[in-house]
């Protein structure tokens, strides 16, 4: 596949793994990476990235799975909207699971509700158009990855008038989730593994008070096994030449300064919430988008009663600790046994894009707890075998 | 007019009005009606002029209320029944390289098929929707004979029902089938042991693409067509090479990982899968990174999954590659003692992953 598999190379791969091995022994302490998207997480666990790296480099997956950090509240409400006789609700086909405190968007359509799965938003428009007797509300939700697609249809349908659809906005942003990361205490990490498509949107400039105010590294990377390689490698170049800085390994796609007629749009359609609650993290000042009083007709927020209760996650959940990097999904006393794909309890086993479902769906948790096991703390001074790529 | 008082039933007039009430009537109707599921005059005439003149056969066409055929010859041909029922509810009806009819007819003789039987007699029950175009039943029925005739299967009973416009999505068909078995063969997922080999017919998931293309709901264009096509002659081309063949079964909903999943599970065995030796078109790996989906998910409607020990594996792969419809058959993996009930995917890279069994369907991502 063009501009596919020149990123899964296998020889550049093992590679790439021999010189992250070299720069990890310069750096003798084992290594903490965060990667923030899902998308990466769902990479990494789909092509064994962890197991082929050496031990000494520890992967934390981090909150950047959209609909994973959708708090049940919200899910609640989301419910409520497509409940109402009249409304056709329009979503994207992964938030269909996403538990709230009682049902699915999935149940809830099997019990009546017109719930229909949409590939983009502007498909929701065309429902809204084809059905002028009902109120067609989009299921808005993602980072600022999504959220010019949702901003340049609810400008679109302002251009064309269309007085029967909204959305109800649950857009998040990532700069604020990473802040809030970085400041809890127990987070100890050494990089992050930055997240591609945001960037595309936002830029690396964001990025620069992690380097400034952290001290901490971070390479904004693609998603395909060879990318994901790079971005470590360019980490630990950091590490080892003591470098805390801002860097572009997807910059055939990602710009310095983003994609200015996709934060324009953003800018125009949305505003800031003063804080928005995340599943798993909490609330988060000013990490969530609100559509802007101008374009009030098409928020689903101020069109329908909702319930707007808050929820609380399970007791018995460990995702905000997982999130953190402070547990691994199997120390989660609910994780593989109440908490599964099927019935997920927390946000990281929502989607597959989330850490524990990532763990559960891909995993070989004896492998991988016997890897995590035998990493630490120790480091091996001593050349090591051929670069990770076992052959069992 | 001069009608003889003596045997009225002698007059031109009245034989000229008995033969219109007993011909053969053609649907004149441009829709399907509540009329047609009456059991009336024109659900006759739409059983007559659509059904029994396409799947024409001599059980068929006595119109019984079952078919009855002869024991002996089948027990000339085996030891066995093989019996097996699915319906058809694909939406749209008609896809790049197939449509339902095709799909109900080769589904079914292919899930007769897979147990090493030799797929004989089929019925055919319907569920139209009021408003259906008949001639949409009409390019089915075609459809349906067509594929017929090459499974060399016979279609020999059937039910026609009509729902309210809205109770059911245009049309729906239910087939099953008999086959027989013949002696000596032995196929079933409980007989898969360590070290066997497991084989596919070609690539995977062109079947599950082209319908999600077809739905039309993507702005993406592609010339990917469905694979459905009758598997019972490459069966009997395997089980003439290898008839100690130890599980076979047709990867259709749910995907190679579903069948290798539940092969593992069935026989308490682990599986191992090698990526680099999966066959997947370009196009649907295209389609897949797009959505975010697993192409190992995605449905087929001509694909069979061999398994068979390791020391017949090169016997067999031969055997398939000299059939069209196995023409880019390959190994694509081995049985392994444990982990049990697990398959595992050997990565390009040569890190090894589960593939799971699929919870609900495969849901696109949103970024």
């Amino acid at each position: 596949m063009k501009y596919v598999d020149e990123f899964r190379e296998p020889e550049k791969a093992e590679t790439l793994c021999c010189e992250i091995t070299k720069l990890c022994n310069q750096v003798e302490k084992p290594i903490k990476i965060m990667e923030v998207c899902g998308g990466h997480t769902h990479s990494i666990f789909k092509y064994g990235i962890e197991e082929i790296l050496p031990q000494a480099i520890e992967l934390i997956h981090g909150p950047g799975c959209p609909v994973c950090v959708m708090p049940k509240g919200r899910l609640d409400d989301a419910i409520a909207i497509s409940q109402n006789h009249n409304v056709i609700f329009a979503t994207f086909g992964d938030a269909m699971r996403v538990p709230g405190s009682k049902t699915t968007l999935l149940q809830a359509r099997a019990q009546g509700a017109d719930i229909r799965m949409v590939y983009s938003p502007l498909d929701s428009l065309q429902i809204a158009k084809d059905n002028p007797d009902k109120q067609v509300v989009f299921f808005a939700l993602g980072f600022e990855t999504t959220a010019p697609s949702t901003a340049f249809t609810i400008l679109q349908a302002a251009a064309e008038k269309i007085h029967n659809f909204s959305m109800f906005s649950n857009h998040v942003l990532v700069i604020p989730a990473l802040k809030a990361l970085l400041d809890n205490p127990d987070l100890q990490l050494d990089g992050f593994v930055g997240p591609g498509h945001v960037s595309m949107v936002i830029g690396t400039d964001p990025y620069e008070f992690i380097s400034q105010q952290y001290n901490k590294p971070i390479v904004v990377s693609g998603f395909e096994p060879l990318d994901i390689l790079q971005s470590i490698w360019m980490l630990l170049q950091q590490l080892v030449e003591n470098r805390c800085e801002v860097e572009n390994q997807y910059n055939r796609i990602v710009q310095k300064s983003g994609n200015t007629v996709a934060l324009q749009a953003i800018n125009k359609v949305f505003a800031v919430r003063d804080s928005f609650d995340w599943r798993g993290l909490g609330d988060i000042p000013y990490s969530g988008l609100k559509i802007q009083p101008e374009y009030a007709q098409f928020d689903a927020e101020l069109k329908f009663t909702i319930p707007n209760l808050k929820v609380a996650d399970h007791k018995a959940c460990k995702c905000g600790e997982i999130l953190k990097g402070v547990l691994k999904p199997w120390e989660c006393k609910v994780f593989g046994t109440a908490c599964t794909p099927e019935t997920p309890i927390g946000t990281c086993m929502v989607s597959s894009e989330g850490a524990c479902a990532a763990y559960y769906k891909y995993g070989r948790l004896s492998t991988i707890a016997k890897r995590t096991i035998t990493q630490k703390p120790k480091i091996t001074q001593e050349p090591l075998p051929a670069c990770g790529f076992s052959s069992d | 007019m001069n009608i003889s008082p003596t045997n009225p039933i002698q007059n031109p007039l009245f034989q000229k009005i008995e033969q219109v009430r007993r011909r053969q009537a053609k649907v004149q109707d441009t829709h399907i009606t509540l009329a047609h599921g009456s059991g009336g005059k024109a659900m006759r005439d739409l059983i007559d002029d659509i059904f029994v003149s396409n799947f024409d056969n001599p059980i068929l066409s006595q119109l019984e209320d079952q078919a009855s055929f002869n024991l002996t010859p089948l027990l000339q041909q085996g030891d066995r029944l093989a019996f097996t029922t699915d319906s058809y509810v694909v939406d749209p009806l008609f896809f790049p390289g197939s449509d339902i009819g095709e799909l109900a007819i080769n589904g079914t003789v292919n899930d007769l098929a897979v147990s090493g039987a030799k797929p004989l007699y089929l019925t055919c029950s319907v569920i139209l929707e009021e408003g259906l175009p008949v001639e949409t039943l009409r390019r089915v029925a075609a459809s349906m004979k067509a594929a017929a005739k090459e499974a060399g299967v016979q279609i020999v009973t059937g039910d026609t029902k009509v729902v309210h416009r809205g109770a059911a999505d245009k049309l729906f068909i239910n087939t099953a089938g008999i086959g027989i078995i013949p002696r000596g063969v032995n196929i079933s997922a409980q007989n898969i042991k360590p070290g066997d080999a497991i084989i596919i017919n070609g690539e995977i998931g062109n079947h599950g693409t082209a319908i999600l293309i077809a739905r039309g709901e993507l702005a993406l264009d592609t010339n990917i067509e469905s694979d459905c096509q009758p598997l019972h002659s490459l069966v009997e081309n395997i089980l003439h090479a290898c008839p100690q063949v130890h599980a076979m079964r047709d990867a259709t909903r749910g995907g190679l990982a579903t069948v290798l999943n539940e092969f593992a599970l069935s026989s308490n065995v682990g599986i191992r899968l090698y990526e680099e030796s999966i066959p997947v078109r370009e196009e649907v790996n295209g389609v897949c990174e797009i959505l975010g989906l697993d192409s190992l998910y995605l449905a087929n409607e001509g694909k069979l999954v061999v398994v068979v020990a390791a020391k017949y594996a090169k016997t067999v792969l031969s055997a398939m590659k000299l059939h069209p419809a196995g023409k880019d058959a390959c190994i694509i993996g081995e049985v392994i003692p444990s982990p049990t009930g697990i398959v595992l995917l050997k990565t390009v890279f040569g890190a090894e992953r589960i593939v799971d069994m699929l919870v609900g369907d495969q849901l696109p991502r949103i970024c």
